[in-house]
């Protein structure tokens, strides 16, 4: 069994990448990414019975942090409920996106923030070393150069220093790691490709 | 036709980097983050603590997929090595269909380690839908669960910032690596070990995945080299007039 996955595995993944190069394979692609997009909504459902299996085991056993597994139960089991009954589109279900879910989300964001500045703040003490610093003084040099000031820009940082940093040395720096990035994902899928790694069916 | 010709290359270099390197042993340069992984996988089963892998909300139907792939591979090992603790291993993901592959990852790694019997399905975890779904939840695991160890391998945006405040609160040690520019920054101000871009890659390597995950840090330094090489020949090429 477990060959025959990584043959279908194998298969697939040469000719969806071959319809990317040869025209003759584009419908075949096309026909497979729409298999896998099929079988993604399919695993969702999946994800979600996974996801009510972790949090009532919890509930079952009491364990630390039961009550916010209980809620996220009860929260999801009715808002599939309502969600099927009344559609996504009734008022009530914008309400509880508009109400509930979107604030959530913003007040994360919220936190973000504030845990962001509080680990800028923590680097130096955590790693005192050139890389720091250096990521320390671009940062600062890019919220000084791109703040709304009432006088404008600050002389010389805002119009010379922030372009230059951005543009040239963030730039060039961000280019370089999205190549590494980009060569290391290639040989990881080429080590899928070939058999080598098997994320699927067993060991 | 370029990027079709750098694959072949890179297919072709692989197996000859493999097949010519199955006699010697490969010299790794160190990697403070991972050589940390490294002990704490032996740490976390001595101590009965549980390590805590995150895999992300990368999608496995776009580009991000080569990360959460690179994820798996690690976690195939990491599940391998803890499967007979009191403690196992958690995974944490954002995605279903990676959710999926992290059961069967997780399961592969039990099975290698003749524990097939210990598997429990609800160690591969989907924690949420949206980034900030997947990170509430994956929040939750650290804080709850007996977690020593945080590892983030595949791709985050800045909602890393939030698991790693948590295990900051929770004093537990986090190691991570993004595919995502964002991430990366964050992950770079939070972690005592910062992971930068390809060193995401470099984990199962490191964590002795085997040959072919060495032979692919060789072939990702040849290509590097060549396109250093190129990128300079087309700067020069281009002060020179040539092009």
């Amino acid at each position: 069994m477990r060959v025959i996955n990584a043959i279908i595995a194998i298969a697939t993944g040469v000719l969806i990448l071959g319809g990317y190069f040869f025209p003759q394979l584009a419908g075949v692609q096309t026909l497979l990414l729409n298999w896998a997009i099929i079988l993604a909504g399919v695993a969702t459902l999946v994800g979600i019975f996974n996801l009510i299996s972790v949090h009532t085991d919890k509930i079952r056993r009491g364990e630390k942090g039961s009550t916010y597994s209980a809620l996220l139960v009860i929260g999801l089991a009715a808002t599939l409920i309502f969600g099927m009954l009344l559609r996504p589109q009734h008022d009530a279900m914008q309400i509880v996106l508009n109400g509930i879910i979107v604030p959530t989300e913003a007040a994360l964001m919220g936190v973000l923030t504030v845990s962001l500045l509080y680990a800028a703040i923590r680097l130096l003490r955590r790693r005192a070393d050139m890389m720091s610093i250096i990521f320390l003084v671009t940062a600062a040099i890019l919220f000084l150069g791109s703040a709304t000031l009432p006088f404008g820009d600050i002389p010389l940082i805002g119009t010379l220093i922030r372009p230059w940093v951005s543009q040239i040395l963030a730039l060039g720096g961000a280019r370089g790691i999205l190549i590494g990035v980009a060569l290391g994902t290639m040989t990881t899928g080429l080590r899928v490709l070939f058999g080598m790694d098997r994320p699927y069916g067993g060991q | 036709m370029t990027a079709l010709i750098l694959i072949v290359l890179a297919a072709f270099l692989l197996l000859a980097v493999m097949l010519g390197n199955r006699k010697s042993s490969a010299r790794l340069r160190d990697i403070p983050a991972l050589l940390h992984l490294y002990r704490m996988l032996g740490l976390s089963v001595e101590d009965g603590t549980r390590l805590h892998i995150s895999l992300g909300h990368g999608s496995l139907l776009d580009a991000r997929g080569g990360s959460a792939l690179a994820g798996l591979a690690t976690l195939r090992i990491i599940a391998e090595r803890t499967s007979v603790s009191d403690m196992p291993a958690v995974a944490s993901s954002g995605d279903p269909v990676l959710g999926l592959l992290t059961q069967d990852t997780l399961q592969a790694g039990y099975q290698a380690a003749g524990v097939d019997e210990l598997y429990v399905p609800t160690a591969g975890r989907i924690t949420g839908l949206s980034p900030f779904g997947f990170a509430a939840g994956a929040m939750n695991i650290s804080q709850n669960e007996n977690v020593s160890t945080n590892i983030m391998l595949g791709h985050f945006g800045p909602e890393a910032a939030l698991l790693a405040d948590a295990s900051d609160r929770q004093s537990v040690t986090m190691i991570g690596a993004s595919d995502n520019l964002s991430g990366q920054a964050v992950l770079f101000a939070n972690t005592q070990d910062a992971l930068i871009g390809e060193e995401l890659f470099a984990a199962g390597a490191y964590l002795g995945a085997g040959a072919s995950h060495v032979a692919s840090l060789t072939v990702q330094d040849i290509l590097r080299w060549l396109i250093i090489l190129a990128l300079l020949g087309g700067a020069a090429a281009k002060f020179f007039g040539v092009i």
